[in-house]
């Protein structure tokens, strides 16, 4: 299989995610976007890991879907405190700070 | 067309399909299932790239706690429909444009760096990617680093439980019965 495809489909999946966080005005469909950027990096680091017959880039996924669970308990969280003052989630209705 | 080949474009077909589901549906439920689909199926790939632990991993952490977070976030806050109005006039042409405009990008590199891309990827090693090797590199090499982590998912969880919390006077009430028992 030649090194090419696992790029172009990385590649792809990470357009597909820029994409979605550009259009998206619900602020959990952004976070899944997100999700899937990572998942298009992942892919990248175990190609490559398999391209170059290390183990480093599957230690390198391992790190990033820790760091990832840490942050969706986080962002999750925030969006919940968001939800209670402002009855939205919608990324348009966060302007509070817009003069 | 050789199997693998005819597999690898199954698996790619899928991936793409799920992932643009997931950014088109109206239902944020639905975007979530996609989700889990999509983390499915890349874990195919990993198992054909020789990463079985990554894979194992990708299904159990990815597609089952984050994703049951989302979908418990997601029932919590009754934030299944949202009003698709458009508040910025054709802001989302512009970033579909903008985002094939970056595909297009990928793509001259591509071809730029032809050579490179047609190199097979080598057949895994049986053993490459196991739980052993894994856990070899992860506790003798990358052992602060693993140490970190695990700090980071305290903090995580320390940080999810205070902005959850709200404002409410329970702290004080138990902060005053532990020192009027201390007391």
């Amino acid at each position: 299989m030649p090194l090419g495809y696992y790029l172009a489909l990385s590649a792809v999946m990470f357009v597909i995610g820029i994409v979605g966080v550009l259009v998206r005005r619900n602020a959990l469909i952004v976070f899944m976007s997100l999700e899937l950027m990572f998942n298009a990096a992942n892919l990248l680091f175990v190609t490559f890991a398999a391209y170059y017959g290390t183990i480093i880039g599957q230690i390198s996924v391992f790190f990033v879907m820790t760091v990832a669970a840490a942050e969706v308990a986080v962002g999750l969280a925030l969006m919940v405190a968001i939800f209670r003052t402002k009855h939205s989630i919608d990324v348009d209705q966060m302007s509070s700070l817009k003069g | 067309m050789l199997p693998g080949e005819i597999l690898f474009g199954f698996i790619g077909l899928v991936v793409v399909i799920t992932a643009v589901g997931m950014v088109i549906s109206r239902n944020a439920i639905y975007s979530a299932l996609f989700l889990v689909s999509n983390f499915t199926t890349v874990a195919l790939l990993y198992l054909i790239l020789g990463a079985p632990f990554i894979a194992v991993v990708q299904i159990s952490v990815y597609a089952g706690s984050i994703m049951v977070l989302f979908l418990f976030v997601i029932m919590l806050l009754g934030a299944e429909r949202l009003a698709a109005k458009e508040k910025l006039q054709g802001q989302r042409l512009l970033a579909v444009i903008l985002g094939v405009v970056f595909l297009v990008e990928l793509g001259l590199f591509g071809v730029w760096k032809a050579g490179y891309m047609t190199t097979p990827v080598p057949p895994a090693a049986a053993t490459a990617g196991a739980p052993e090797a894994v856990g070899m590199a992860l506790f003798t090499q990358y052992a602060l680093p693993f140490e970190v982590t695990g700090f980071i998912l305290l903090v995580a969880t320390v940080g999810a439980i205070l902005l959850t919390r709200g404002d409410k006077p329970a702290s004080k009430d138990l902060i005053t019965a532990v020192s009027e028992k201390e007391g």
